[in-house]
């Protein structure tokens, strides 16, 4: 089983499209909606995860692409600034998907990238201004 | 055998002071007993790294041709409000003030990206700060505005004045409410979704000295990454709570006020904070060294996390009420771990302070003395203590 967290942006022409569906039908693949906004603009935002077998979702993507839509892998819009951050802990109970946790020796904060779903939360809350989601 | 302050300072002179902080003194007496350990320790560092509002700091900005009296006018700094109620050029800026133009909580809740506690930041890391004045003018101070850039390197004193901080224990803040509410001790998710706590624990100052046999007015201390001294005891103080067997407070009890030199900190020591839905306020780092005068000093420096235990108040009702009452206890073993149980339900905890950064104060601390760079001092005077009629009161509003 393949699984990746993906960031859909869907230009304004695609918002009505029944994309989704697709991915599910002609590709075979599971879809967890981990967080979906429509801007002002009408540029549609998506939040996903999928899973299925590899050569599908490579085929998914392929698809998604031809249609407009741009694809961008998640993990990488979600940073931590090593500068800013206390280590205080105050983020750790607030994740909805606990991709903070507190190393037992350090007491340090960890976090940890592959967990996160960028819903902001973190980002929103951290006293510091640590956590930046750049989507 | 007692040692005397005056003697350990000799000791730390020819670099032969035995210094360790208060996490390793807990191994130490574990191992050796109160006695040995007394003996062979010299100094118990202690840290906190917390974000603490009743910070501030005051310049005196040195004076300008023509003159102007800042003094019953309106001065911001980077935009953020400052008082100007002394004199003609000596403002003060506190880490809770915001600007103006903020939208505060009109935007619920507010960010605050910006405040009081981030100008000090910013004027501590070197920043020019924009300062912007208006005065109604005199005849000896006829200016009447003025828009210009000041930086920590130019103006004459800069000093950090503190009334409260280094809170000897804390509430455990939890809400009992239906909806999400933001305060200044963070988030708090309904229906006991998390329960934050603020406190170093065992290695927090006053919980190390108990009973201020040490710490008083005039104790030199680690203030912002520079030296600073203990200059009253803290508003709020209220050192006649319960306590332990061990003399731990059970609830929030003693405060110090401290005082400092801006220009030998260092903004890693100061942070400015923001609490989302509650304001802006300032981060401090504080270490106090506490010298080990007799055994009985030595144990209360040898204090554990789980020996040391909190209240876990509601923030959703109880605390805006001003309703004192705990639904709960907590130690800060059971903090830590990461999870603590309340009226059955497992609640995830979350720190305001930050524990690795008070053993990085307690460490640096540690080798300023091991070095000879810090020496101890006397204090002048005692904070009011356990036993003293020193009383928190409460605001009866008259009609």
């Amino acid at each position: 089983m393949y699984a990746k967290k993906i960031v859909l942006h869907f230009p304004h022409s695609l918002v009505n499209k029944p994309i989704l569906h697709k991915l599910s039908r002609d590709y075979e693949l599971e879809f967890n909606i981990l967080r979906a906004s429509i801007t002002p603009d009408e540029e549609g935002l998506l939040v996903l995860e999928l899973k299925g077998d590899e050569p599908d979702y490579k085929n998914a993507l392929e698809y998604l692409k031809k249609e407009g839509v741009k694809v961008q892998t998640l993990a990488q819009d979600v940073i931590m600034d090593e500068e800013k951050c206390t280590h205080c802990g105050v983020c750790v109970p607030m994740c909805p998907v606990l991709a903070f946790h507190v190393e037992p020796e350090t007491k340090k904060v960890i976090f940890i990238q592959d967990e996160c779903i960028a819903c902001g939360v973190c980002v929103d809350i951290c006293p510091m201004n640590a956590m930046e989601v750049k989507i | 055998m007692a040692k005397t302050i005056k003697e350990i300072n000799e000791k730390i002179k020819k670099g032969k002071a035995v210094v360790v902080t208060a996490s390793e003194m807990i191994d130490i007496l574990e191992q050796k007993g109160s006695q040995a350990a007394a003996a062979e320790v010299d100094v118990v560092t202690t840290g906190t790294f917390g974000p603490m509002c009743s910070s501030g700091a005051y310049f005196n900005t040195g004076h300008t041709s023509p003159k102007i009296k800042f003094g019953g006018g309106r001065v911001t700094l980077n935009n953020i409000e400052a008082y100007t109620g002394f004199a003609a050029v000596d403002i003060c800026i506190g880490a809770s003030a915001v600007s103006y133009d903020d939208p505060k909580n009109k935007v619920y809740p507010g960010e605050f990206n910006y405040g009081g506690g981030h100008v000090i930041e910013d004027l501590v890391a070197g920043k020019d700060i924009e300062l912007k004045a208006d005065a109604y003018g005199t005849d000896c101070y006829p200016g009447k505005e003025l828009k210009t850039k000041i930086n920590i390197n130019d103006i004459n004193e800069a000093v950090l004045f503190n009334p409260r901080n280094c809170y000897q224990n804390y509430n455990i803040a939890v809400n009992l409410s239906d909806k999400i509410i933001y305060t200044y001790m963070g988030a708090l998710k309904p229906n006991l979704g998390n329960a934050n706590y603020c406190s170093a624990g065992q290695l927090s100052p006053l919980l190390n000295d108990p009973y201020y046999k040490t710490i008083g007015i005039g104790t030199k201390i680690f203030l912002g990454g520079g030296i600073g001294y203990v200059s009253w005891w803290g508003t709020q103080h209220n050192p006649t709570v319960k306590r332990n067997d061990l003399g731990i407070p059970l609830t929030p009890a003693g405060t110090i006020a401290v005082t400092g030199d801006l220009k030998q900190m260092e903004s890693k020591w100061l942070r400015g904070t923001s609490m989302l839905g509650y304001g802006p306020t300032l981060t401090v780092g504080i270490g106090i060294p506490i010298p080990i005068l007799n055994e009985e000093i030595a144990q209360y420096t040898a204090i554990r996390d789980k020996d040391i235990s909190a209240a876990i108040v509601d923030y959703g009702t109880a605390y805006p009420k001003g309703i004192n009452e705990s639904i709960g206890r907590a130690t800060y073993a059971e903090l830590r771990s990461g999870t603590i149980k309340i009226s059955g339900k497992e609640v995830p905890t979350g720190s305001l302070s930050s524990y690795s950064k008070a053993v990085e104060i307690a460490d640096t601390l540690k080798q300023w003395i091991e070095k000879g760079e810090f020496l101890l001092t006397e204090s002048v005077a005692s904070l009011p203590g356990a036993e003293s009629d020193y009383k928190l009161r409460s605001f009866k509003v008259k009609e």
